[in-house]
């Protein structure tokens, strides 16, 4: 993982709400044994025809979104079951920050287990934001600034240890392996070890 | 001398798994004593494993076994037939190979040993006081019966305990549900756990972990107390558990991977120290009076929506019971008595160990099953199978009109291709009546071994009190 300090860049709106892990990546495709690839099956049955070809009206099917590391999404994003697949395809793909004015609960913990940036904002802000083709949105992550294309800033709320696990670049097998020594002499001073 | 904070047995577990104390703003790191996995949520973990080149840290504290995924059909078949479905026998392939890759034991499908996870751990004394035990399943709560914290983790957890014999954890509050008083004829301990999640509702746990206690409690049977800490997680607790005492050591003591000799004594006394402090507190606390229980049956669509199997079920309620009552075509304000029955299931790591056939052969000895129901009797392991055949129950169960399986998880989740067909209604003594839970548009009705055996006979859902 590489350390996240700031990011710049163009949104992918997706307007719909209630966005369960079904959408984000269908159940068909859980079977796979790794994380890899899981992003050219993100939002699989809205992004492909029935022929496997790309359905040219889908957001992320649109050029000027290529590139994009901020989604924009409808109320409820992430609902549904706790399959942690929904967030890997989502950072397989290349997405890095999700940005809602609700992400259900499940799906958030699952997200910043994985490096994946959930922000909550207001309702007032989402529709804002939703009225705008690409908005252009800046994030500090130090700071826990998202800075909205009007140049208002928004206060996001992040418990600290995701922050500083985003700001390392660790996830949480990376601080549990940075504290291996201590884990090691755990393991020796067990009195008894069952 | 100083007076030490009198400390419940959860917290006694939990301190003594620290590597590294929790602060505000970093989670504990908790030392994992035993990881019990099976083929579902383990092949990301191990992917990532290959992907970072990392090794398993303890393969000795790691047992696998298949359950989920696997048939029921008899074992000289097993290499023969497709597992169902090509994922699930992808699965199976897998978890073959990533243990031997990683060099961990897996009970494959010829082992006595194989069988569901949260029963195997008990059965082969792998399950002890005072360990901290984690499984990728939800019910790993089942171990907490005998004084150990144990939960489920998602697979990520898994790669982390995998590659590090740890986790990082927030810890939980305490949670007091005290029992006391001697459950009537035909109550059991499912009749009891449902009575308690009816009261807790299934979130009342949530953010808890529940100790057990009380006259009822310790008067229970190894197998009662998991039947009772399985299903914490259905109130919405992370774990349950038990103080262990005699009866815990008397079930633990000739099991194959117990502690032996000299450590058999450090371990005692280890364990007998484990048991909350007189005057220990909790955050929450809940009392249940035994003696007022009835047989229990859910009528919904979660443990919660429970009822005593001769009440009405409830006119009121909020959408999600409008709903349920939809899903389940059952009558508000008619109790479920009489209601037609399709299936009834007896099986899963909630009711599955022998006494629980036992309690089920009871019944149907020298009965038939009725003709519209369709009755599936699955062993929790293959120990247990041998046993029960031992015991002649699988003639009972046979003569009655019952099919015997091979052990696994089976219709709990329809996951094997053992399903409850769309819009049948089945009895079972599993831990989950969720939407679809046993196979697509299917409806289920959670229940004691008796209760499902005494509905099997009548085809309707039956007291069982009239059988004893
Ligand atoms: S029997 Fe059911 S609840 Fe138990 S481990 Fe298997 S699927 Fe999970």
């Amino acid at each position: 993982m590489n350390k996240l300090t700031k990011i710049k860049s163009k949104a992918v709106v997706l307007k719909s709400k209630d966005v369960d892990t079904d959408q984000i990546i269908p159940a068909r495709f859980l079977t796979t044994t790794s994380k890899k690839g899981l992003g050219k099956h993100l939002f699989h049955d809205w992004r492909y025809n029935e022929d496997g070809t790309d359905d040219p009206n889908f957001i992320l099917n649109k050029n000027d979104n290529e590139g994009s590391e901020i989604l924009i999404a409808g109320n409820n994003f992430g609902c549904g079951s706790s399959r942690e697949h929904a967030p890997w395809a989502l950072l397989d793909y290349g997405i890095k920050v999700v940005i809602s004015s609700k992400i259900a609960d499940i799906f958030k913990g699952n997200s910043l287990k994985n490096g994946l940036l959930p922000i909550v904002v207001t309702e007032d802000i989402l529709s804002m934001l939703m009225d705008i083709p690409r908005p252009y949105l800046s994030i500090c992550i130090e700071k826990s600034e998202l800075t909205l294309p009007n140049n208002e800033i928004f206060q996001y709320e992040i418990d600290e240890f995701s922050k500083y696990c985003l700001i390392e670049g660790i996830d949480q097998l990376g601080y549990l392996k940075r504290n291996i020594n201590l884990i090691e002499k755990f393991e020796e001073k067990r009195l008894w070890t069952p | 001398m100083s007076k030490k904070t009198p400390l419940t047995l959860f917290e006694k577990v939990w301190n003594d798994h620290i590597v590294l104390q929790e602060t505000k703003s970093t989670p504990a790191i908790l030392y994992i004593d035993l990881h019990l996995i099976h083929e579902v949520t383990t092949p990301q973990a191990f992917t990532m494993l290959r992907e970072n080149s990392l090794k398993v840290r303890k393969t000795r504290s790691t047992i696998g076994t298949m359950d989920h995924s696997t048939p029921t059909l008899p074992v000289n078949k097993f290499k023969d037939i497709e597992v169902a479905g090509a994922d699930a026998a992808n699965q199976v392939r897998q978890m073959i190979s990533n243990c031997k890759e990683f060099n961990i034991e897996l009970f494959d499908f010829d082992s006595i040993n194989r069988g569901i996870v949260h029963v195997i751990g008990p059965e082969l004394g792998l399950t002890q006081p005072g360990k901290t035990i984690v499984c990728g399943d939800s019910h790993t709560s089942t171990h907490g019966a005998f004084g150990a914290l144990a939960f489920g983790i998602g697979t990520t957890e898994v790669g982390h305990v995998l590659a590090t014999q740890c986790l990082l954890q927030r810890k939980q509050k305490t949670l007091s549900v005290e029992i006391n008083g001697n459950l009537n004829n035909g109550v059991t301990a499912k009749d009891l756990v449902l009575a308690i999640i009816g009261k807790l509702g299934v979130d009342g746990g949530t953010g808890h972990v529940i100790e057990y206690r009380g006259n009822t409690i310790s008067s229970m049977s190894m197998e009662e107390r998991m039947t009772i800490c399985n299903m914490s997680i259905e109130a919405g607790a992370k774990a349950g558990m038990i103080a262990p005492d005699d009866t815990t050591y008397n079930y633990l003591y000739d099991k194959p991977r117990s502690p032996k000799e000299n450590d058999w004594d450090l371990a005692l006394k280890y364990w007998n120290n484990l048991s909350s402090d007189i005057d220990a507190k909790y955050d929450k606390y809940i009392e249940i009076n035994a003696a007022d229980l009835e047989p229990m049956v859910t009528y919904g669509t979660n443990p919660g929506m429970v009822v005593n199997i001769n009440d009405p079920i409830p006119i009121n309620g909020d959408a999600s019971h409008n709903k349920a009552i939809d899903y389940m075509e059952i009558t508000p304000g008619k109790s479920l008595q009489n209601k037609d029955v399709d299936v009834v299931f007896i099986g899963s790591c909630t009711n599955s160990r022998l006494s629980d056939l036992k309690a089920a052969a009871h019944i149907l000895k020298d009965r038939k099953v009725a003709n519209n129901v369709k009755m599936l009797v699955v062993p929790g392991s293959q120990r247990i199978k041998a046993d029960a055949e031992r015991l002649g129950l699988n003639k009972i169960f046979k003569e009655a009109g019952a099919e015997w399986r091979e052990s696994g998880c089976s219709m709990c989740l329809g996951m094997n291709g053992d399903t409850v067909d769309s819009g049948k209604l089945s009895v079972s003594t599993s831990n989950r009546n969720f939407e679809g839970r046993q196979g697509k548009g299917s409806r289920t009705i959670l229940a004691s071994p008796l209760t499902a055996a005494a509905s099997a006979i009548e085809g309707k859902v039956a007291d069982p009190r009239k059988y004893l």
